[in-house]
């Protein structure tokens, strides 16, 4: 499904945070959004998400303007994935996916066993099936993050808003998360995630879309659109971009660097 | 493996029920037993039965006893209001603090954060002071309590921090103005007369509740418990952040609305007609999470059932344990604070683990 954002501006009462922001993406496409820390990347994607209201320009998902949706209706076509954070009540994962559900379990009733059946079916596709009675707080930050992606599958909307899917994982669990949110883009959803690490869009993203001062900087295939120019415009570093080769695979890379700059 | 879990995960919780649900009857049946004047359990069931027949049949099946006219009216009379008020007003907490303990994110909230107790408590300080009837100071501490919370709630909504946020500043602050209030009403209190039954009545005690006094009570209290009841799958959603809550197409407002409207509706109408009492708020949702799981699904039914039950069994304790009965509130303080205390150790041993 796409989902698309026309002339977004948006401020939160003084200057704006998004000046004249466009952008569209088709269902299969992996964005990575990137930026320095305060560009206006959190307000972006409150936009997308209908929390957050342009001061002009709209958001639309399949065509159709977000603005004036029902919460029910939104859900059905855009879900969310929060950064890992602590959380107080340690919900089985199979309760935490069931959650997801909300959109269609009438307000009255509670789940039925078809609804934990899609649960558990989430969880299998995502191999993490062995998890669905434990706690959700005694697992891994990775698994965690697995979880809260089932919970979005089965709320069964097609796009998926990411924010910062991997802040707080560890080498590996940011690789399995990602390796399995790449799996999501070949399946048809529409997956847009913001980072801070431009490796991952080189990585996993098929297109990077470059934030910059409330507007777009660039916008098209990492290997392209990610420069060293870019980069450095972006972060305010010098970076090199160089290209590493694994088993026959092509792969780029980015690294901070400063002409002649030593560790102080 | 589906299979599996379902034969094994349902029945345990609905085993836990079972037992939870008999020991509420055991703990209702048992305290007609106890008091001053001895009615045996089987004269107390056919006084209730036939009394109950009645009430279903609208007067129209009448029956002869085989007890005394004495005995009707202990059981009836001053037991039966008792014991269901008991069991209304702690279900009621209960439940209440369950709610709050989810919507606010921290298990150490109690139902009285908004203001709800502190308001009634005001209220019927103002009406003892004013010198009004039992039953008008059950009503005046109710619209208090209400009034607190729903000014509380104004508040919240013109603030421009984080809803939740707003939402406890504005009740803690609304809560300390009115206790503040109780002391001035406390100051300016007759001392022979006025002082020591506010004093007394801020303490909590169910001693003085007569039938109409439980039938006031159990209007709100239905009216709260009921939509809790009927929402408590969707209260798990509060539990999560406002943003993963709204993405998954919950009205998160509404919802957070209705929860505090029902919750501070049974905390009002409960303090109204027993005073203040704490700690069964905050420490029955707790067990109850520690034998039922976090699932409010399971957990807000678990509350009720096990606020009734305990509160019933505390009231005894009262009843009996001298003969100028002792105020519920002490007693469940103290019964409250060790196992609270007993609770944050355990917690800290499992975190080690």
């Amino acid at each position: 499904m796409s989902i698309e954002a026309r002339n977004l501006f948006f401020s939160y009462g003084g200057a704006d945070v998004l000046k004249d922001l466009s952008f569209f993406a088709e269902a299969g496409e992996l964005v990575a959004v990137l930026g320095p820390n305060g560009v206006g990347k959190s307000t972006f994607f409150g936009c997308l998400l209908g929390f957050l209201h342009p001061r002009t320009g709209e958001v639309l998902a399949e065509g159709k303007p977000i603005r004036g949706m029902s919460p029910r209706e939104l859900a059905s076509l855009i879900a969310y994935i929060p950064q890992y954070a602590p959380q107080t009540f340690n919900y089985t994962v199979l309760d935490l996916v069931t959650m997801g559900m909300t959109n269609q379990i009438p307000i009255f009733s509670s789940p039925k066993p078809e609804h934990r059946r899609r649960a558990m079916e989430a969880l299998e596709s995502l191999g993490i099936a062995h998890l669905a009675d434990r706690g959700s707080g005694s697992i891994s930050g990775g698994e965690r993050q697995l979880a809260l992606l089932a919970r979005a599958l089965v709320q069964d909307a097609r796009v998926l808003i990411m924010d910062e899917p991997t802040a707080n994982l560890d080498y590996g669990n940011s690789f399995r998360v990602m390796q399995r949110v790449q799996e999501l883009g070949a399946r048809g959803y529409t997956v847009i995630f913001s980072t801070h690490e431009p490796n991952q869009a080189f990585r996993y993203a098929t297109r990077v879309l470059a934030l910059l001062d409330g507007g777009v900087l660039a916008d098209g295939p990492p290997d392209t659109a990610l420069t060293e120019e870019l980069l450095r415009r972006l972060y305010g570093v010098g970076v090199a971009v160089r290209s590493a080769e694994v088993e026959g695979e092509s792969f780029r890379l980015s690294i901070p660097y400063e002409k002649g700059g030593k560790p102080q | 493996m589906m299979k599996e879990r379902e034969q094994k995960g349902l029945p345990r919780y609905g085993r836990r029920f079972l037992f939870l649900g008999l020991g509420f009857v055991l703990v209702f049946l048992g305290s007609f037993l106890l008091g001053r004047y001895a009615v045996s359990m089987s004269t107390t069931l056919r006084i209730l039965s036939t009394w109950l027949l009645e009430k279903l049949s609208f007067g129209a099946l009448r029956m002869e006893g085989s007890w005394t006219e004495l005995e009707a009216a202990v059981v009836l009379n001053i037991r039966l209001p008792r014991i269901l008020c008991a069991a209304l007003v702690g279900a009621a907490l209960s439940a209440a603090g369950a709610s709050y303990q989810g919507m606010f994110r921290n298990p150490m909230v109690s139902p009285d954060l908004m203001g709800a107790s502190t308001g009634a408590g005001f209220g019927a300080s103002l009406a003892i002071l004013l010198g009004f009837s039992y039953f008008g100071i059950m009503v005046t501490a109710f619209c208090f309590g209400l009034g607190a919370v729903l000014l509380a709630w104004l508040v919240s909504r013109f603030s421009r921090l984080n809803a939740t946020l707003a939402l406890v500043l504005a009740g803690v602050m609304i809560s300390s103005l009115f206790s503040a209030c109780t002391s001035f009403v406390k100051l300016v209190a007759d001392t022979q007369e006025q002082l020591p039954a506010i004093t007394y009545w801020l303490m909590g005690s169910l001693s003085s509740v007569k039938g109409e006094d439980t039938a006031f009570a159990a209007i709100p209290i239905l009216l709260g418990l009921i939509p809790l009841l009927l929402l408590r799958w969707r209260m798990n959603l509060l539990t999560v952040s406002e943003a993963e809550a709204r993405s998954m197409g919950l009205n998160t407002g509404r919802l957070r609305l209705a929860v505090i409207l029902c919750a501070t509706l049974v905390t009002a109408a409960s303090v109204a007609v027993s005073g203040m009492i704490g700690w069964v708020g905050l420490v029955i949702p707790h067990f109850c999470r520690m034998l039922f799981g976090y699932d409010y699904r399971r957990l807000v039914p678990a509350s009720v059932l096990m606020g009734g039950a305990f509160l019933m069994l505390v009231d005894d304790i009262a009843r009996v344990i001298t003969t100028s009965e002792l105020p519920l509130g002490i007693l469940t303080s103290f019964v409250g604070a060790p196992v609270f205390l007993y609770l944050i150790v355990q917690g800290g041993a499992e975190r080690e683990h």
